[in-house]
């Protein structure tokens, strides 16, 4: 009985470092490189994993005051803010008017945002270029403020559908003989109750905004208004010439921050996840 | 009343003045009212900025638009389906994608329910081991694909070395003779790299939506199923799995959507090369479209993916209900 | 204090006739409650009033006053639901305050009226805890103050005990009778438990399949059954009802006597009755028999004293008598009261 709990432990614990090793060996690998000298990067005898020279910031101190990386952040965190705004106000509401007001088909509705949501953006992309060009935003972090919300508010919406109905409906009935109105329950007893799911939702935003590659690529081709995404791989790799330990350095900077953020909010996202399926529509 | 006169009285007086009340009715009480304003600015966004564009995209797949001149008037018909069908680049995107969707599905389903058991439980440092998980999905995928291409760079990459330490490549071993393997330099490791790259960022956010149906299965049940003497793989296989069904099939979707939709890793690491063979349709339709000026065409390719994701989402939403059913 | 109203009050849902045209008023300050088998539309009912449902037809009126289309918030009618629907995210304090801050009420108005109404219901001690961390007899007792810290005009309470376990709903059903008589507000309370509905209400009201059966005092309900629904339903156990052709006649159990233990003065009807079985219940004995002859040997129960169950005789037939007065006669078809018939 002993040596079988040791043993299943032993198996839990091994199998656990298994997974965590698969997740972190690219990022481990970045945050050597990033601090490496070339002399020492580009020697194929030397081992890898160790710092056969001394460490060096050099790269570092290159990504920021030679590079428009500093520019590239905080367009990142500047369409990235406004994302998130913008998909809250359209999708909160819209997610509980379906839940909760719009009758039978509101609440067999997710099928159809999950329509919505199965157009990836590599179909909308050439279309959505010439609608960008159109309204004068090509080459300006607007046109991608406008456009993120196409991939953001169809997600939330069907994440928060879920989510609002699984408050339980006479919560929301007692405030209404309590003296609230429908806006009144919203605002004082739906939104608070729904706040997991709406820590899901900035998350998700934040993160999906942060992390197309294809809009951003797209749309902006001035230096001085592109995302991280876009920006770091096309100025840190200039035709043949990769700056490694700046591209690594460049990773890791966002990485592992928002690795952090997300770990410690890892539960919540789970409990926002109260998703069912998109519902029948006979149902 | 059969109370007792005085005590009745007392509670009556206690009741008679109500506190006033503000009941001005308006349209804040209507549900269908509020209801219609509070969906409306959603809807009306995705009418514009999703179903517009993806009528124009049908429109200009039609048409000759190019960078130059994107004009969707001139109609050509399905000239642009044809040309792009017979494009030898086709049948390798085509091929690719499917094959590199289907492989990170049945690697992810695996990956995803292993990585579920574990998180399922507590455990101390259970809050590292979430930090680390999640990483992949942190970084933004541009970023990644970029750290991966690092990884499996033709000449200084560290599992070629450690590979060279432990005598498996170079000259005169099992892999060599050559010194390093070439991972995108090659067709089917190309292909095999980026299946990797996409199960290790996919993976955090599959396992957070099963795991979310995990914690909803009832503690009673793999309780009764030890008393019962089921053992580890019985319960998995009998209990866990079947409770967890929709929500992979859930997070399988997603995946799908994800992997077969777009183009990011493939446009950073492999560049659909050597050649056209590792080549996918949302690259190429960007490679075409965007790169090749030849608006309408790029348009063409990516529909194709449109009845792909469309029938595999039925098929998936199918399986669902019988389950639920 | 208010007097309640409701007029032909209809809801379908789709096809389904969840309500069909409800009559009922209350009286002032009285305590009615509405009870029948789940299904039977008292939820909707209750709902319709409480503004919660838009009726089909049919109108709602308080105090005279038409309030069918006013939103629930403008009923000023306090609704208890069955899982207590407290606010999970909300202090015991903030819960009981929420439908004052709705009306605008100043602060320090607000403390008095929380220290009064957790003053009433002995729950000061709970002022700071969150819902979740309540029993569920001290989440009733919140759901209550939170109800009456508002002076409503009416109380609605939907299966208010049916959440909590036996021995804790005993006690529940006299403080929520108490809280009646203390605050003297009109009550509606609905039911699917005919003890409850009997020992609570000054009326009670019967509803089956949509539609209201009979209202009246609990005594009217058991002894003078509109029909054989109301007959069945109400009474521990139910009235017997044996039928005979275009007649159904019914009689409760108590009713039922040995031929020996009644005076040959009484004017009785007699059965032939078949004792199967009897049952010691404490203060009485059940027995389980059939009546034969004209009855085709229909399903009996008998209530007993002590002093009665000496003459019966288990598995034989025997002559039980009802005295005349207290037999009650259905039509068969409809299951209506109908005139005495000859038996």
């Amino acid at each position: 009985m002993r040596t079988g709990q040791t043993l299943r432990m032993i198996g839990f614990y091994a199998a656990l470092l298994l997974f965590c090793g698969f997740a972190i060996f690219p990022a481990a690998w970045m945050l050597i490189t990033a601090f490496k000298r070339n002399a020492d990067l580009y020697d194929p005898a030397n081992n890898p994993f160790l710092f056969n020279a001394p460490p060096t910031l050099s790269h570092i101190g290159f990504l920021f005051t030679e590079t428009n990386y500093p520019v590239f952040l905080w367009n990142s965190l500047f369409i990235g803010v406004i994302v998130v705004a913008i998909t809250l106000v359209l999708a909160v509401p819209a997610a509980y008017s379906l839940a909760r007001l719009m009758g039978h088909w509101g609440e067999h509705s997710s099928i159809a945002i999950f329509l919505v949501y199965l157009i990836p953006p590599t179909l909308l992309f050439i279309p959505l270029y010439e609608v960008v060009t159109l309204l004068g935003l090509a080459n300006t972090v607007w046109s991608l403020i406008l456009v993120y919300p196409t991939i953001t508010v169809p997600f939330c919406t069907w994440l928060l559908l879920s989510f609002f109905r699984s408050i339980p409906r006479e919560i929301e009935e007692a405030a209404l003989t309590d003296g609230w109105s429908r806006v009144g329950v919203f605002f004082r007893v739906a939104l608070p109750l729904a706040v997991p799911g709406i820590t899901t939702c900035i998350v998700f935003a934040f993160a999906l905004s942060l992390s197309d590659y294809i809009y951003a690529a797209v749309f902006v081709s001035a230096t001085t208004s592109r995302t991280v995404s876009a920006g770091v791989p096309t100025e840190l790799i200039r035709g043949d010439i990769y700056y490694w330990q700046a591209l690594m350095a460049a990773t890791a900077i966002v990485g592992l921050p928002l690795a952090v953020v997300y770990g410690l909010l890892f539960d919540w996202l789970v409990k926002g996840f109260q998703v069912e399926l998109p519902r029948s529509p006979r149902a | 009343m059969r109370n007792e006169e005085g005590f009745s009285r007392r509670g009556a007086a206690e009741y008679t003045k109500p506190p006033q009340q503000r009941a001005r009715i308006g349209i804040a009480d209507r549900d269908d009212v509020v209801g219609a304003l509070m969906l409306a600015p959603a809807v009306i966004y995705v009418i514009a900025l999703v179903a517009m564009p993806f009528f124009l995209a049908i429109a200009l797949s039609l048409s000759g638009a190019t960078v130059g001149n994107p004009a969707i008037q001139q109609f050509v018909g399905l000239d642009n389906f044809i040309s792009v069908v017979r494009d030898a680049a086709f049948m390798f995107a085509l091929r690719n994608s499917i094959i590199i969707t289907v492989a990170t599905l049945v690697l992810l389903t695996i990956l995803t329910i292993l990585q579920v058991e574990l998180l399922a439980r507590d455990f101390p440092g259970k809050r590292l081991a979430q930090i680390l998980l999640i990483l992949p999905w942190a970084m933004p995928v541009a970023l990644a694909a970029v750290g991966w291409l690092w990884l499996l760079d033709s000449e200084f990459s560290p599992i070629d070395w450690i590979l060279r330490a432990v005598g498996l490549l170079g000259p005169g071993t099992v892999l060599g003779p050559a010194n390093n393997l070439f991972y995108l330099g090659r067709e089917w490791l190309g292909i095999g790299a980026v299946v990797i790259i996409n199960v290790w960022r996919a993976l955090p956010l599959s396992t957070i939506i099963v795991l979310a149906g995990r914690t909803a299965i009832p503690n009673e049940l793999f309780e009764q199923a030890e008393l019962d003497g089921a053992g580890y793989f019985r319960i998995l296989f009998q209990i866990t799995l079947p409770a967890l069904a929709i929500l992979l099939i859930v997070a399988i979707l997603f995946t799908v959507l994800v992997i077969f939709g777009d183009m990011t890793v493939v446009a950073l690491t492999t560049r659909g090369g050597p050649g056209y063979t590792t080549e996918i349709l949302p690259y190429w339709a960007y490679l075409k479209g965007i790169q090749g000026g030849a608006l309408s065409q790029g348009a063409a390719i990516a529909l194709f993916l449109f009845p792909v994701l469309l029938a595999v989402s039925i098929l998936a939403l199918r399986m669902a209900y019988r389950r639920q059913e | 204090m208010a007097v309640l109203e409701v007029r032909g009050l209809t809801k379908h849902f789709g096809d389904f006739k969840a309500l069909k045209g409800i009559d009922l008023t209350t009286q002032e300050g009285e305590f009615l409650t509405i009870v029948g088998p789940s299904g039977c539309g008292k939820t909707t009912l209750m709902r319709s009033i409480a503004g919660l449902e838009k009726p089909t037809a049919g109108d709602v009126l308080l105090n005279g006053r038409l309030i069918t289309p006013l939103p629930p918030r403008a009923r000023n009618i306090a609704m208890v639901f069955q899982s207590y629907a407290l606010y999970p995210h909300m202090s015991v304090a903030d819960n009981i305050a929420f439908p004052l801050k709705a009306r605008g009420v100043a602060r320090a108005e607000q403390e008095r009226l929380i220290r009064w109404a957790t003053g009433i219901l002995g729950i000061e001690a709970l002022l700071h805890r969150r819902p979740a961390r309540l029993s569920g007899g001290e989440k009733q007792k919140v759901a209550l103050a939170r109800a009456i810290v508002r002076k409503p005009s009416l109380f609605i309470f939907d299966e208010p005990l049916s959440s909590l376990d036996a021995q804790v709903r005993a006690l529940a059903r006299a403080e929520l009778r108490q809280l009646h008589d203390r605050t003297g507000v009109t009550t509606v309370y609905v039911t699917h438990d005919q003890v409850e509905a009997v020992g609570l209400g000054d009326r009670v009201a019967v509803m089956q399949a949509g539609a209201l059966c009979q209202i009246g005092s609990p005594q009217e309900l058991y002894r003078e059954p509109a029909n054989t629904f109301v007959a069945g339903f109400i009474g521990t156990p139910p009235m017997n009802l044996l039928e005979r052709g275009a007649t159904i006649v019914g009689f409760r159990p108590e009713h039922l006597m040995p031929r020996a233990a009644v005076p040959e003065s009484e004017d009785v009807a007699t059965f032939q009755v078949h004792v199967a079985r009897i049952e010691f219940l404490g203060s009485e004995w059940l027995a389980y028999g059939s009546a034969d002859g004209e009855f085709r040997n229909a399903k009996v129960l008998c209530k007993l004293r002590q002093e009665a169950i000496s003459k019966v005789k288990v598995g034989e037939v025997q002559e039980f008598v009802v005295s005349r007065s207290l037999l009650r006669f259905f039509d068969t078809k409809t299951g209506m009261h109908t005139a005495a018939a000859p038996i």
